[in-house]
């Protein structure tokens, strides 16, 4: 990694930075909210952009070293856009099932009365 | 030493750190949706922190690993916020 033209240098350390930025930023979320519903918005969205920046990184990093374009960074980054909204959905579907506790002063309205122990 | 060469080690450094946090979130959280988020969470940073190992180490043997844990974790936090869901898994 010694003789990188400068552009792809600062290109890559910015895609770097940023993509740790938001992980850090998401995973720190998740850890200080203070209820499911809040948590649920930090990892689900910057988490997969701090991805999402480490993995064009990666995907500009080894095209400049090969010399022929790396789709496997590209694959992941469908699979984690494709998947992530369909987990966090599924997420949220079990956790207003559950009927988790909310904080106090939440924006979140209380659900309609339980569907029964087998309803959606 | 160029200036990627030099964040990278910092880079790998602040993805361990957001591990720590998902794993206090693992161990602490109240509820099981909160643990399974947590989970979620975690492969993703893993993911991302096994890319960059990759970059550093100028392998490219990291991405395999990085796709086989993309799918297994998908299917591992469907199944289990499905398991909450219905109390069965396929029904």
């Amino acid at each position: 990694m010694q003789n990188l033209p400068l552009w792809l240098d600062l290109l890559l350390a910015a895609l770097i930075v940023a993509g740790v930025a938001f992980a850090l930023i998401g995973s720190w979320g998740l850890a200080k909210l203070s209820d499911f519903y809040l948590r649920l918005h930090g990892p689900t969205k910057a988490t997969t952009l701090g991805v999402g920046g480490v993995l064009i990184a990666s995907a500009l990093w080894f095209t400049y070293k090969t010399g022929v374009p790396s789709l496997n960074e590209l694959l992941i980054t469908l699979f984690l856009f494709l998947t992530a909204p369909v987990s966090a959905h599924l997420l949220i579907k079990a956790a207003l099932h559950l009927e988790q506790s909310r904080a106090k002063g939440s924006a979140i309205p209380p659900t309609s009365p339980r569907p029964g122990p087998r309803g959606r | 030493m160029s200036l990627t060469a030099t964040i990278l080690p910092w880079a790998i450094g602040a993805f361990a750190l957001a591990l720590a946090l998902n794993g206090w979130r693992l161990l602490l959280g109240p509820g099981m949706a909160d643990r399974i988020l947590a989970l979620d969470t975690l492969y993703i940073n893993t993911l991302a922190l096994l890319v960059l190992l990759g970059i550093w180490r100028d392998s490219k043997v990291y991405f395999e690993v990085a796709l086989l844990i993309a799918m297994l974790g998908f299917v591992g936090t469907v199944v289990l916020s499905k398991y909450l869901l219905r109390g069965d898994i396929v029904e």
